[in-house]
């Protein structure tokens, strides 16, 4: 059986065993294969939304190849945001550097496309090759007469969260530029949202019930001209929190905007977010409509969420996703499915957030930072998880072991935050669990004959309920390893 | 670098802007080499990729490829720091090797350069010299029979394609198994090199050799290990690909046919058998339609002293009669063909063949691969350094009916309102984008079809009332 790697181990625990001696937030281990992408890919996804702007790529053709179209963020305007410009660098810049290429493509990106403003992405090479981004962008910002932000996301400088904080960096400079359009006292700024199929208009929307004016949602459905008058909204609402914290300080120190996390996913969470939001603002009837809202959705949907959670109940889930906020979500929703997360990680949490994970999850749950597909694979089985939440690079590891999957990733094309959401979120767990499809499945048929024979060893009665049979499958399998 | 500097370079290149010919790439076609060169080698058995630059690259390719084939696609990573950057890559290198080869105790390892370790100027060859030296000292010699197999291919992104990343990676793999001896007395088998296909299309040509009975190397082979079964146990390396004992015999084979034209001279395995074994190349077009089909198999009969397969020859005879029910929904109709330049120049040449006027033969293929690929092809008719931008922008008076190629091409059909016949790669929008056949006569009857029924689909829902017969 496959052994954690030794230089792995502190980065892989079990609740209730283990001392959570976290070794996380560090460089992936070389040959480990991690789940992780690069500085260049934290920076992407963080701008991405931004509709009005033009992204351009200065690198090789495949960092713009692998990230064009890569979100599900929806714009309810112009659609920049979904072309993909590249300086296609040659050999001949790797030579010869690649301002001049840089300042072509830019000056006719604007002139052709007309943006609000510029992303220019640096890659690996751009760092090597020693090309002054900054200067180029100043010049191309002063002659074009809109911002053309540099961001310092050279794939190799640090993980993921480092190509976040260049893009905090970025969107920094467009912050506060913008005095004059009224704002609300009871205003905030939606951070950390990218509007994946919809769901920053989902939010949005309660907030307009709870009489609460959002300045700028950052980024889902981002606009420039939001950005620029960010700095007068009263509240920073940061959710995901890996990405977007390092923006809040930052406001909070030059502007005085204090900010709080929130979550949009699941009931709890979501509740908490709107509940958290109206305490901070200064009309107090906001509270009593947030009440009100409440008490109208929270029933109807524990109301529509029954029969799935009938169905689901005693089913056990492994999650892995990108931020650990969105992991403690996800044991707490599907807590509501009746269901218990078992494997549960993220690719960015810090020791404290794996502290709260363990604080969340039952004893002999395995918590795993920045893993790889030969460890999830190994506790899924271990765990005997029927189902595993993750993204599209996880998907196929829960497919080869005739699992069930949700896509709680870039390409989802449900949305899966707020009430709505959670509906959304039991009806999908519940179509992959319930298809008919496992018991055709070799890893299945397998579990199932090792159940079989279990139960003919222990001459114990079988129960008709279908939950607890799958239990005895999966564990039967689990057994066997 | 300061203002006025970068200020000066700059505006030696500002009349060229003016023309308004784009210097970028915008939603460009092409992925970079890494990308080809980590899909051959999953069609080596036992073999893991490992990418020596960012863990982004690996992390981005296994993304993209997931979603196409929907395998698990595991490959590994150097991960470069920032240090690495400065002090070099050898250390992380020697430690990802030591890793996965601990990990999925592979029978090989793929190592791809790219643009980060090229630019540092990693001596990679040096690097694994010294790595394997270290691992011989240090552990039993005894062991030695379980060591994986070390491929390297150079794979710099900014220099040519994925295409040219694939073809350089099985060429690592012949130059490094293969004996480097002028054969003296060659055998009956065929080796099969085969260009960027689907894992469909790989299961026909093991069709196609098993009717000719004979022994054969089809390199690489990803019709497994990159669309497998359901399993009944994870497996930490999907099963299937080439063997590595098969291709030691590759030196001493009847003859080589290699599918695909658009491949350097440096990156063509065929041409060093050729050179190097004395294995007659036969370099063809990839086999779709009925001409560029009939090629291949003249090549095979040439090779193997046999005659067609009857099984082929009934196919073959199918597809003609296809082409003639189908005849009047396609003469005249105008195409948009795009992707990698093999896929492109077939393609075209099928359509060809059915009457369908390629418009538009676009390939993100860089300029010098194309030139310099010597195949006395009409290669004038792709567009090269393509993007899909451009291709809008220059189609739209040329009043197409139809889109082929990859699911990219989606929004050009979409904003053109006319169909998008998906094949070639990535398809990242539809299940089965693995299993899309275009090769052989019964590949081309397949893509015959399909362009033929998308057609007719257009035209019936167009029509006032439409109709359930023709």
């Amino acid at each position: 059986m496959f052994e954690v790697l030794e230089a792995r181990k502190k980065q892989v625990f079990i609740n209730g065993q283990d001392n959570f001696d976290v070794s996380c937030d560090k460089a992936s281990t070389a040959g480990a294969v991690s789940q992780r992408a690069c500085v260049f890919c934290g920076s992407r996804v963080v701008l991405y939304p931004i509709a009005d702007a033009i992204h351009v790529i200065h690198g090789p053709i495949g960092c713009a190849a692998y990230t064009w179209d890569l979100r599900g963020s929806m714009s309810s305007g112009p659609e920049l945001h979904r072309m993909c410009f590249s300086t296609d660098i040659r050999e001949n810049e790797v030579i010869y550097g690649g301002e001049k290429k840089l300042y072509a493509v830019l000056c006719e990106l604007i002139d052709e496309y007309k943006p609000n403003a510029a992303f220019v992405y640096g890659t690996c090479i751009v760092g090597l090759i020693g090309d002054d981004m900054d200067a180029v962008c100043r010049r191309v910002a002063q002659e074009k007469g809109i911002p053309v932000l540099p961001v310092h996301s050279e794939g190799f400088k640090g993980t993921k969260k480092d190509g976040y904080h260049a893009a905090c960096d970025a969107l920094f400079k467009l912050i506060g530029t913008d005095d004059t359009t009224p704002v609300s006292e009871n205003s905030i700024n939606i951070l950390g949202d990218f509007n994946l199929a919809g769901e920053t208009w989902l939010i949005e929307n309660y907030y307009r019930r709870m009489g609460v004016e959002v300045v700028a949602a950052i980024t889902g459905d981002g606009r420039i001209e939001q950005l620029r008058r960010a700095h007068r909204a009263s509240l920073n609402v940061v959710q995901c929190s890996g990405s977007m914290v390092h923006l809040a300080q930052m406001m909070e120190e030059k502007y005085g905007i204090p900010f709080i996390h929130v979550s949009y996913f699941g009931i709890e969470d979501m509740t908490q977010a709107l509940y958290d939001v109206a305490e901070r603002m200064e009309d107090r009837s906001i509270m009593g409509k947030t009440r009100a809202i409440v008490r109208r959705d929270v029933p109807e949907l524990l109301k529509k969420l029954e029969p799935y959670k009938k169905a689901l109940q005693g089913k056990k889930a492994a999650a892995y996703v990108g931020g650990s906020f969105k992991a403690f979500s996800l044991v707490k929703a599907l807590r509501h499915l009746g269901m218990e997360t078992v494997v549960v990680g993220s690719q960015t949490g810090t020791k404290e957030d794996y502290e709260y994970l363990k604080s969340i999850t039952v004893p002999g749950t395995v918590i795993l930072d920045d893993t790889n597909p030969l460890e999830l694979s190994k506790f899924i089985l271990e765990k005997n998880a029927e189902l595993l939440i993750g993204g599209v690079k996880e998907r196929p590891i829960a497919y080869k072991m005739g699992i069930g999957f949700v896509d709680h990733n870039h390409e989802r094309k449900e949305p899966l935050a707020c009430y709505e959401g959670m509906l959304n979120f039991a009806k999908e767990v519940y179509t992959s669990l319930m298809s008919p499809v496992w018991k055709y499945s070799p890893a299945r048929i397998r579990a199932v004959h090792l159940r079989d024979r279990s139960e003919l060893f222990e001459e114990k009665d079988t129960a008709d309920d279908r939950s607890a049979s799958d239990d005895r499958i999966a564990a039967a399998a689990g057994g066997q390893k | 670098m300061n203002d006025e500097k970068v200020n000066s370079a700059i505006s030696t290149v500002q009349t060229s802007v003016s023309d308004h010919h784009f210097v970028l790439a915008r939603n460009g076609c092409n992925m970079c080499a890494p990308l080809g060169a980590s899909i051959a080698y999953r069609g080596i058995q036992g073999c893991i990729p490992l990418i020596h630059g960012s863990q982004g690259c690996a992390t981005y390719i296994r993304r993209y490829t997931i979603s196409h084939f929907r395998e698990p696609v595991d490959i590994a990573s150097s991960n470069f720091t920032e240090a690495t950057a400065i002090f070099g890559g050898k250390q992380n290198l020697s430690t990802a090797l030591g890793n996965v080869t601990r990990q999925y105790k592979p029978e090989a390892v793929g190592i791809t350069s790219t643009c980060l370790s090229e630019t540092i100027g990693d001596d990679i060859p040096m690097i694994l010299h010294e790595y394997t030296a270290a691992r011989d000292a240090s552990e039993p010699a005894a062991q030695e029979a379980s060591y994986p197999q070390i491929f390297y291919a150079s794979t710099p992104s900014y220099k040519g394609t994925h295409i040219n990343g694939f073809h350089t990676a099985v060429h690592s793999v012949v130059t490094k198994i293969v004996p480097a001896v002028r054969c003296t007395k060659r055998g009956s088998s065929v080796n099969v090199i085969s260009g960027f296909v689907s894992p469909e299309d790989l299961r026909e040509i093991h069709t196609i050799m098993k009717e000719y009975n004979v022994n054969y190397t089809l390199i690489p082979d990803y019709s497994k290990s990159l669309d497998g079964p359901s399993w009944e146990e994870y497996e930490k390396l999907p099963d299937g690909g080439t063997k590595i004992s098969d291709i030691r015999t590759m030196g001493q084979a009847a003859g080589t046919v290699y599918l695909g034209k658009a491949v350097l001279n440096e990156q063509n395995a065929g041409l060093w058998l050729n050179d190097v074994c004395g294995i007659p190349l036969h370099q063809i077009l990839l086999p779709v339609g009925i001409e560029n089909t009939d090629a291949f198999f003249a090549a095979l009969n040439e090779i193997t002293g046999k005659t067609t397969p009857a099984e082929q020859a009934e196919i073959r005879g199918r597809l003609i009669d296809a082409y003639i029910d189908g005849h009047k929904y396609c003469f005249g109709k105008r195409a948009v063909v795009y992707g990698d330049e093999d896929f492109v120049l077939s393609v075209c040449a099928f359509l060809r063949e059915t009457g369908i006027v390629p418009v538009i033969a676009a390939t993100g293929a860089h300029k010098k691969v194309v030139t310099e690929s010597g195949t006395g092809e009409k290669l004038e008719t792709i567009s090269e350094d393509a993007d899909f931008e451009t291709m809008l922008e220059k189609v739209r008076s040329l009043e197409p009916d139809i889109v082929i190629g990859s699911s990219k091409g989606y929004y050009l059909s979409r904003r053109l309102n006319i169909p998008l016949v998906r094949c070639g790669f990535p398809v990242h929008d539809r299940i089965g984008g693995q299993r899309i056949l275009t090769l052989g006569y019964r590949g081309t009857l397949t893509l015959f079809d399909l362009v033929c029924n998308a057609l007719m689909q257009y035209k019936q829902e167009k029509a006032g009332k439409g109709w359930s017969y023709v």
